[in-house]
């Protein structure tokens, strides 16, 4: 076959291409997500794997039925709105009534992103921000944790509870996370629960072990800026341990500061959310100590007792000024 | 120089990228003489600058190193006759960048045995008027790709000095290998030819920059600059795109940045790719102008990959048909490498003192590529030799918002595609970078005629 009588292919280079794609990309933290998901059904069984089911449809169905027809498809494809879902449904404790759940992955979604012009346009992390409207909404139903009880098949009746009705809260047992029991009754949590998640919690916010492991993974892969992480829990054993030193009596040690609540979570997935976080290196810096910061005056001072979910948030405000005011300098310039 | 700093480490620059190599196809294969053809192509254009002004007219008879063309202007050199031959035609032609230029042709006397009449240049005879006006009249560019007149290099104005002659063996382009062949079978050439240029420039040092992937040519040169009477040091490089490019090099071998609007020349350096040095060797030790060069012929969807030592003008097809031909499987043909070379949409473009391959892929490397948003995550701005935020123009080139892109120094761009590389969201940024820079230029030059008038 002679190259003369064929039809060629005209474009401008590159003509080659990294393998990486976005899908990809969104595809390996589903992945890194899965082991995370495992452990929240060993610890609260059937009840977290239907606020996870809810979280992930609601997520993908806000998400299908706002984008155009011909690309519905399309962005569903892209792994975004199941990431969403996945990391919404573990910020939720265990016997979250659903019908909230799908709100939740509703707002996400819809307010969250679809609304500033779909992924990547959006300037807060959707899930954060669907679970910042659950909190100012159902402020009682998100703060009722269950303990893990080993309970698998047993539905927890709060799960199943009617629009604007507490439910049936038949067993009626909670217990405070260990961030409450702190904060409100100064009693420690030993470590060793809270790195293999045996505590009371939100559904991914138990097992720190595991937390560790797939951000190191994610490390590894580079999907995830390091710094981010590593400026937040910087901070956060800086900042703690010097008021810990001060006060050890009120005040709790920075290793319990790390290990407890939602703070390897939102270290390892929702402050490192490429599209919320900034772009150049220095203003990760000043984004992930910006975020560490304020993780432990919200927990020691503030009238809450966590704080990351509205640290990231506030952080992920302040991306854009820090992507204008953190330029790179450029080769062969002076500054 | 056993006091060298640089013996035995491998340095670079920061950022880059690393794409498949594909240089196993062709850097094995021994230059090949390419045997001439019926007919010739020259575009008087074949350089940056002016086009040269043709000597000749249809029907003449010209012989082989002939020159058929002279420069018009300084930034502009000689053509000459590849073949004895006639001048069969003066006209527009295609060239490989798809437009119609003026050119010559030539129809190959078939009964010539083509031998150079050519005498060696007295280089004693030279001073460095005489030095620079011969390289132009050579017709000599630059053979990396650019094919910017050589000459002009050379003639460094008064208030500047050249410390360091800077040859750039890189080849960081995938698939191409010519540099890498004339460095393994043309070494004494390569240091003659330093020999040669620093009898007028006066340089302290000679750098060969050559990535590590080219062990056998780092060895060759090696070995001569050993015993050479000028200091001459290859530099080992890491094999990372874009470590040719000319900034890149000499950030990696200096550990200095070429500062903002400023030329290599301000740091002392002059950069000169291997095969151009060559070239000055041949015109002032054999009499041989420019009318021929190397082109790797590569790709996936090549039949027999070469190193084709060809006459300039020769058409593309002829080349690819004298190698052996293509694959079925040929989907794209492009002219240089695959990150930074032009596509080409016939064949009938002839090879230029620019081209240094031609390389055709098979449907293997031609993939739809589907765009989705940008996620910020960064890479290209990880990637960028220049730490430009590709990202952040790329957002702004789709909303048309050209003057803010200069803000960010877009014009700073050598369009090394190292950011739509990377792009996992497969976002077409250096090509949006293109249109901005030609839109932008375009403005700045009408602005500046709306000021005179």
């Amino acid at each position: 076959m002679t190259p003369y009588n064929k039809k060629l292919s005209v474009s401008t280079s590159p003509f080659l291409k990294a393998e990486d794609t976005t899908p990809e990309i969104m595809m390996t933290v589903v992945y890194t997500l899965v082991p995370v998901v495992l452990v929240a059904l060993y610890y609260f069984g059937l009840g977290a794997l239907l606020v996870i089911l809810t979280a992930v449809f609601s997520c993908l169905f806000t998400e299908w039925l706002f984008n155009k027809p011909g690309q519905r498809y399309a962005t569903l494809k892209d792994g975004s709105a199941l990431i969403t879902g996945l990391l919404l449904a573990l910020t939720l404790p265990p016997g979250f009534p659903l019908w909230m759940v799908f709100i939740g992955g509703f707002v996400a979604i819809a307010l969250g992103k679809v609304m500033w012009g779909g992924l990547g346009q959006n300037i807060f992390n959707p899930a954060l921000l669907g679970r910042a409207f659950l909190q100012a909404a159902f402020p009682t139903a998100i703060t009722t944790w269950s303990p893990p009880d080993g309970r698998y098949f047993s539905l927890r009746g709060t799960n199943g509870a009617l629009p604007f009705f507490q439910g049936t809260n038949v067993d009626a047992v909670t217990s405070a996370t260990p961030l409450a029991r702190m904060k409100f009754d100064h009693l420690p949590t030993d470590s060793l629960d809270l790195l293999l998640g045996a505590t009371g919690g939100s559904l991914g916010e138990t097992c720190a072990l595991l937390l560790l492991l797939a951000g190191v993974f994610l490390l590894l892969k580079k999907i995830i800026d390091w710094r981010i992480p590593l400026a937040i829990l910087l901070t956060v054993v800086v900042f703690s341990g010097i008021v810990h030193l001060v006060n050890p009596e009120i005040y709790p040690s920075p290793v319990f500061m790390v290990l407890s609540g939602g703070l390897l979570l939102g270290a390892v997935y929702m402050a490192t959310d490429l599209v919320t976080s900034p772009i150049t290196p220095k203003g990760t810096w000043i984004f992930g100590i910006g975020i560490g910061v304020l993780v432990v005056l919200i927990r020691l001072w503030g009238g809450l007792p966590e704080g990351v979910m509205y640290a990231i948030l506030l952080m992920n405000a302040a991306t854009p000024l820090l992507n204008k005011f953190t330029r790179i300098r450029t080769y062969g310039y002076t500054n | 120089m056993a006091t060298s700093t640089y013996n035995g480490k491998t340095f670079t620059f920061k950022h880059g990228v690393h794409p498949e190599e594909f240089k196993d196809l062709s850097s094995h294969c021994a230059i090949q003489r390419m045997p001439f053809v019926e007919e010739y192509i020259l575009p008087l254009g074949q350089h940056i600058g002016a086009p040269s002004t043709p000597l000749v007219t249809k029907g003449q008879k010209v012989a082989r190193g002939q020159k058929i063309a002279s420069p018009a202007g300084f930034v502009s050199v000689a053509l000459h006759a590849p073949v004895d031959g006639e001048v069969s035609g003066i006209g527009l032609f295609a060239n490989p960048s798809g437009q119609m230029v003026p050119g010559i042709k030539i129809r190959t006397d078939p009964y010539s045995t083509q031998k150079m009449a050519a005498v060696p240049v007295d280089l004693e005879s030279l001073d460095n008027k005489g030095f620079i006006n011969a390289v132009q009249e050579a017709g000599i560019v630059g053979l990396g790709g650019a094919a910017f007149p050589s000459h002009v290099k050379l003639a460094i104005p008064e208030d500047k000095k050249c410390d360091y002659i800077m040859l750039n063996g890189c080849e960081c382009e995938p698939f191409l290998t010519a540099d890498h062949r004339v460095m393994v079978e043309h070494p004494e050439e390569i240091i003659d030819g330093i020999l040669i240029l620093n009898k007028f420039i006066k340089a302290r040092k000679a750098f060969i920059g050559i990535e590590v992937n080219k062990p056998d040519a780092i060895a060759a040169l090696q070995k001569l600059a050993a015993t050479s009477r000028f200091p001459v040091e290859v530099i080992q490089l890491a094999v990372k795109y874009p470590q040719g490019a000319e900034k890149m090099m000499i950030t990696a071998i200096l550990g200095k940045e070429v500062p903002h609007g400023k030329l290599p020349l301000d740091l002392g350096v002059l950069v000169a790719n291997v095969g151009t040095v060559k070239a000055i060797a041949d015109y002032f030790r054999l009499g041989q102008p420019l009318i021929e060069r190397i082109v790797t012929v590569t790709g996936t969807a090549v039949k027999n990959p070469a190193n084709i030592l060809v006459p300039l003008g020769t058409p593309m097809k002829d080349v690819i048909a004298w190698s052996g031909g293509v694959t079925g499987d040929a989907a794209r043909i492009l002219l240089g490498g695959p990150m930074m070379g032009a596509v080409q949409k016939t064949l009938d473009t002839p090879v230029v003192k620019g081209t240094s391959g031609i390389l055709i892929l098979g449907n293997d490397l031609v993939k739809d590529i589907t765009e989705y948003n940008c996620i910020r995550c960064g890479r290209c701005v990880e990637a960028c030799p220049l730490y430009l935020n590709p990202s952040m123009m790329g957002l702004l080139a789709k909303k048309g918002r050209w003057e803010e892109m200069l803000d960010y120094h877009v014009l700073d761009c050598f369009e090394c595609a190292s950011c739509s590389y990377v792009c996992p969201s497969g976002i077409p940024l250096v090509q949006s970078f293109r249109v901005a820079k030609g839109i932008l230029r375009e403005k700045a030059a009408k602005e500046k005629t709306a000021g005179q008038s």
